[in-house]
């Protein structure tokens, strides 16, 4: 069947059963038919000639039910802040959520993909990857971007997600050589990451509520945001407040910000001095 | 020197044509219906691992009847249209439309220039806020398109279940009634298929994102009553 030439295939179909079919794995497709839509390596050094936008401190926690996810919402670019509210929590497929840390452009990029990647493999094979098999493939995709991560766009994710198979929560972190490393109870990554991972070392404890686990990844990121200036506390003037979601049986949900910004100002008023309820 | 064997190509077509109906009237039937809650696709099918129906993209399902190997390809280079679509451009931009069209091309290239057409009928199912906007895309093994309103029957006894489905449709129907029309209709003079001889594919109207679901066990116990 004949490719054109900017390898969109609008009206024709790709069969399969070809030479050299991608099976069910759309980065194969893509790099098959579509290779300039892959995240790639750009030329040159990044780091010297241009300023690009950073995200920071994401933690995730497991809980009783599952697991917990949250990120602050800064995003830089130097020392200048490029955005304050930034998302970098985001559902990978129904079971489990993607949080990155490192270079925006490239890290949105490789959740796009990644997102896509679990949902055809969905479609195609008629079930979902285990758990286990969506971190491997993750795992495959941040190695594919060591060349850009050697040129300063380094992303580090972590990927967390309830395994249906064991019924229970689980979280993987990665190194930007698609190193996959199981962390059993919790992790944060990016530059205020040792300072979170700091406060939920203290607290944490098997069998965590939901709610407790939330608490925890709230205050830890508050904290983290105390030491670090790339990751933005809670902004109580323009309400801003990080990005949580939980993973559980039920699946992938993402809490709304009016739901955070209570809990939020419960932990900074302390319940003590009156905060509202 | 012997002259080639001459068959005219009205004669090619018929065969091909042929073939390609005695392959489909073999296989099962598989009914689709538009309905207040959503579009309703029920399957003649015994297995409970080789699918029939199946999701393409958020609002896009995919159901075919005749050669399994064939039609299992086309839902695959369909999942992969719409997702590198999808990803190249926006979710929103996906539609069954322009995968119709795709399809009918295919189809229509295999029909005139393989060896043998693919013995297959299948449906691009496309559920939208409105039930007025649904869209039914029903192609034969040849390419042709139809574009149907209300429900659509593919299959084997195709004719005489659309005959007997035309009577008893009506619109607005609830996924329930969906269901059991459609075990009804897809059933024989003896009875209604069992459950175990069904297969449903429901696509929710109100779903945010992927609107595609089965239906199958206690659910479809409970819907068929």
């Amino acid at each position: 069947m004949n490719v054109p030439v900017d390898g969109r295939r609008s009206d024709s179909l790709c069969m399969p059963g070809a030479g050299d079919d991608p099976g069910s794995s759309f980065t194969e497709l893509l790099r098959r038919d579509a290779p300039h839509e892959l995240p790639g390596a750009p030329g040159g050094d990044v780091q010297q000639s241009a300023s690009f936008v950073h995200a920071t401190t994401v933690v995730a926690i497991r809980c009783a039910d599952g697991v917990v996810m949250a990120g602050d919402r800064r995003a830089t670019e130097g020392f200048s802040i490029a955005n304050r509210r930034i998302e970098k929590v985001f559902p990978a497929d129904a079971h489990s959520g993607v949080s990155i840390a490192g270079a925006a452009g490239p890290a949105m990029e490789m959740v796009r993909l990644f997102q896509t990647e679990l949902e055809h493999y969905e479609k195609v094979e008629g079930e979902p990857l285990t758990l286990e098999g969506k971190a491997n493939r993750l795992s495959q995709l941040v190695r594919a971007n060591l060349p850009a991560a050697m040129q300063g766009l380094a992303v580090v994710p972590l990927f967390a997600g309830y395994d249906l198979d064991h019924a229970h929560g689980r979280l993987f972190r990665f190194d930007v050589t698609g190193g996959r490393y199981e962390e059993a109870d919790y992790h944060a990554t990016g530059s205020g990451g040792v300072h979170a991972r700091n406060w939920v070392k203290a607290a944490w404890a098997e069998d965590l509520s939901a709610e407790a686990a939330i608490d925890l990844a709230l205050r830890s990121l508050f904290a983290a945001a105390d030491e670090d200036a790339a990751t933005g506390g809670p902004d109580l003037v323009r309400k801003i407040f990080p990005n949580v979601a939980t993973i559980t049986a039920d699946g992938y949900r993402a809490f709304d910000d009016d739901a955070v910004a209570q809990r939020a100002a419960l932990l900074i008023g302390g319940r003590e001095e009156g905060a509202p309820t | 020197m012997t002259a080639p064997f001459y068959v005219s190509p009205e004669q090619v077509m018929k065969d091909r044509a042929d073939y390609a109906r005695k392959g489909i009237a073999r296989g099962r039937s598989l009914v689709a219906l538009e309905g207040s809650e959503g579009i309703t696709i029920v399957a003649d099918n015994p297995s409970r691992t080789l699918y029939k129906i199946s999701e393409i993209y958020d609002r896009i399902a995919f159901a075919g009847v005749g050669k399994y190997n064939e039609f299992q390809m086309l839902k695959i280079a369909g999942v992969r249209h719409a997702d590198m679509k999808g990803f190249s451009y926006s979710r929103s931009d996906v539609n069954a439309r322009s995968l119709a069209n795709a399809y009918a091309q295919t189809l229509g290239q295999v029909f005139t220039h393989e060896m043998k057409p693919y013995e297959v009928e299948i449906l691009v199912a496309q559920v939208a806020d409105d039930p007025a906007d649904d869209e039914l895309f029903h192609l034969l093994y040849d390419g042709t398109v139809m574009d149907e309103e209300g429900f659509t029957v593919l299959g084997g006894r195709a004719e005489e279940i659309a005959t007997a489905l035309g009577e008893r449709f009506s619109e607005g129907l609830s996924l329930a009634e969906s269901a059991q029309l459609g075990a009804e209709i897809l059933g024989s003079d003896d009875g209604d298929l069992e459950i175990d001889a069904l297969e449903v594919g429901f696509l929710d109207r109100t779903a945010p994102g992927r609107a595609f679901r089965r239906i199958r066990d206690e659910e479809l116990g409970a819907l068929l009553g």
